[in-house]
């Protein structure tokens, strides 16, 4: 089940590219939103999904797989394209994303998608969830992890909160919340919007262990989740600090592309900077 | 109920190790015996309702059956997104237990009236409402819950109505049961202010006015075929719940008959109309005020019955 691990960064690193080639493709077709954090997180997924979570295309609901929860729905293209390189459905399902019919919904949706493990879209739902998967772990005896993608915005919302204190409190080291930490939300950067800092010391004294990395740096991010649990008898959080829109110039770290659709001209721009990056 | 609820869980509890109860902190004194007996199925997750449902769903989705339980509108619409997209979309196997249905906790405020939740969980989609009328219902519908799959919620009274069991009478899901037989009008209701409704029943039996009384239990799915029936045998149909009268169990009722081309000759939704309570008072004390206790019921059939009389005659003038 788990990928041969590769010498190099070079598997994940081609993997990281798709996703970001596959949701620039997907929300520029569809029209729709978000491209700048589908980038912001490819790498997180392509070395979760390239080398890290323990998933079986061939038996996507086997009782042993790792789950994986992505908190942040909105960057569900990132998601699909990453499940669609893995071999969970044909790649070409991806082009019907946002489209009249689609089951490939803009935030990420488990029906009719395999290896999808629960439907998210409105922030601060998805850790809660995770966290009921890793105490029936702990009370089945199960290997299993689950690990939780969320945005930094949706730390804002009191319910992660929520979880926070109740996996500390319940010692779920099978539980693992990656922070996708790229600064900026909505409307606004997150300093100027609801400040979260000092961020891993607010984890830390929830009583989770935690760790900080280059959230685009493949070797620091599987070399950190090849020691989860960080601590034993601890939740695990890793920060990942990560720019908006990684990967194509003019996206990167702007506020303006949470929301803008790529089209035409800037299109063609973008869809030359990650190709060019082969 | 709470007691009846939680002693029937508990019986079940020790042949089934799926079942897990969940509380968001409230259940003093009353879940120590499940807790003590069975501590890998209970769980106290604070007072973080959004969480407790989040949680309930993911330990739904790895196979177990989950009672949340807590009061009023804390399990319902402090988390309602939570319920919605957590537990509906995903058709987890979580049973919403709210104690304290209607005006049971009357004398708190209106923090602690359900008086809207009927009627905001039933348009969820996937979601069974279940609001027992006597300990019979409780411990049936209980069992019920466990048995199928998928969300629900169980709305627990304070009050109760007595246990009248038809013999043969089988408890079911989606199914009414008849606790009075009458050919003059049907009182249709749910929850524990079926007390309310029998003592009516009665007074009126005393002044010759013979009811059909239903409990509604499961107000979702609604058992049309027993309205309909209703409808047909007595002419009218007054509905009665501890809860606004808008969308509640009146509100499905007028819309399955209205849906159906079944007109009652006579239709009444006997519930809160007043919006918010801001005075308090006893369960009892607030039915009186707002006209849902038996002496309201009883004026307001024998209005609806000279009305029916009228449009009768009217129909046979015709």
């Amino acid at each position: 089940m788990r990928q041969a691990r590769s010498d190099s960064d070079t598997e994940t690193r081609k993997l990281a590219q798709q996703i970001r080639l596959h949701a620039l493709r997907m929300t520029s077709n569809g029209g729709s939103a978000h491209i700048g954090a589908a980038l912001s997180c490819a790498d997180v997924l392509a070395v979760l999904y390239g080398r890290v979570l323990r998933v079986d295309p061939l038996r996507p609901r086997r009782p042993d797989r790792d789950r994986f929860i992505l908190s942040k729905g909105h960057a569900g293209c990132a998601v699909y394209a990453a499940l669609a390189e893995r071999g969970f459905f044909p790649v070409e399902k991806l082009l019907t994303h946002y489209q009249d019919g689609s089951d490939f919904s803009g935030h990420v949706s488990h029906k009719g998608i395999p290896g999808v493990e629960v439907s998210t879209g409105s922030l601060g739902h998805g850790l809660s969830i995770g966290a009921g998967m890793a105490y029936a772990g702990k009370l089945d005896g199960a290997t299993n992890r689950v690990v939780v993608l969320l945005s930094d915005g949706e730390c804002d919302e009191g319910s992660t909160w929520e979880t926070a204190l109740f996996a500390a409190h319940h010692k779920l080291d099978n539980l693992v919340a990656i922070l996708d930490y790229n600064k900026i939300q909505s409307l606004a950067p997150v300093a100027e919007t609801l400040a979260l800092e000092p961020f891993a010391e607010k984890w830390a004294s929830f009583g989770w262990a935690i760790r900080e990395v280059d959230g685009h740096d493949h070797e620091a991010l599987s070399g950190a989740l090849a020691t989860i649990p960080f601590a034993a008898g601890q939740p695990s959080c890793l920060i990942a600090h990560t720019f908006k829109g990684k990967g194509v110039s003019f996206m990167e770290n702007t506020v303006l592309w949470h929301y803008r659709t790529a089209r035409g001209e800037e299109y063609e721009a973008a869809l030359g900077e990650l190709e060019g990056t082969k | 109920m709470r007691d009846a609820f939680v002693e029937t869980l508990t019986a079940l509890a020790e042949h089934n190790s799926r079942i897990m109860l969940l509380t968001g902190d409230l259940g003093f004194g009353v879940l120590n015996n499940f807790a003590e007996r069975f501590p890998r199925q209970y769980l106290n997750v604070g007072v973080a309702e959004q969480n407790l449902t989040g949680v309930a769903t993911g330990l739904a989705l790895e196979g177990r059956i989950v009672f949340t339980y807590s009061i009023a509108n804390f399990p319902t619409l402090r988390c309602l997104e939570q319920v919605r997209n957590d537990v509906c979309y995903h058709e987890a196997n979580v049973k919403i237990v709210s104690i304290g249905g209607g005006f049971s906790y009357g004398p708190l405020g209106i923090s602690h009236h359900a008086t809207e939740d009927l009627a905001i969980l039933r348009a969820l989609p996937n979601m069974t409402v279940v609001a027992p009328c006597n300990l019979w219902e409780v411990k049936e519908a209980t069992r019920a819950l466990v048995e199928a799959t998928g969300p629900a919620l169980l709305r627990i009274d304070k009050s109760t109505a007595a246990s009248i069991v038809r013999p043969g009478e089988k408890f079911q899901l989606g199914r009414a049961c008849q606790l009075r037989d009458g050919a003059d009008i049907t009182l249709a209701a749910a929850g524990g202010i079926m007390e309310e409704v029998l003592t009516a029943a009665e007074m009126l039996s005393e002044r010759g006015i013979q009811c059909r009384v239903l409990s509604m239990s499961t107000i979702k799915p609604l058992d049309v075929e027993s309205l309909v029936r209703a409808v047909d045998e007595t002419g009218g149909i007054v509905t009665v719940e501890e809860h606004t009268v808008d969308g509640g169990l009146g509100g499905a009722v007028a819309e399955n008959l209205l849906e159906m081309g079944c007109i009652p000759a006579c239709f009444h939704r006997i519930g809160l109309r007043a919006g918010f309570s801001s005075i308090v008072g006893t369960q009892k004390y607030l039915r009186k005020v707002y006209g849902m206790d038996a002496a309201a019921i009883l004026t307001l059939v024998e209005q609806k019955l000279l009305s029916k009389d009228l449009r009768l005659s009217e129909d046979i003038a015709r």
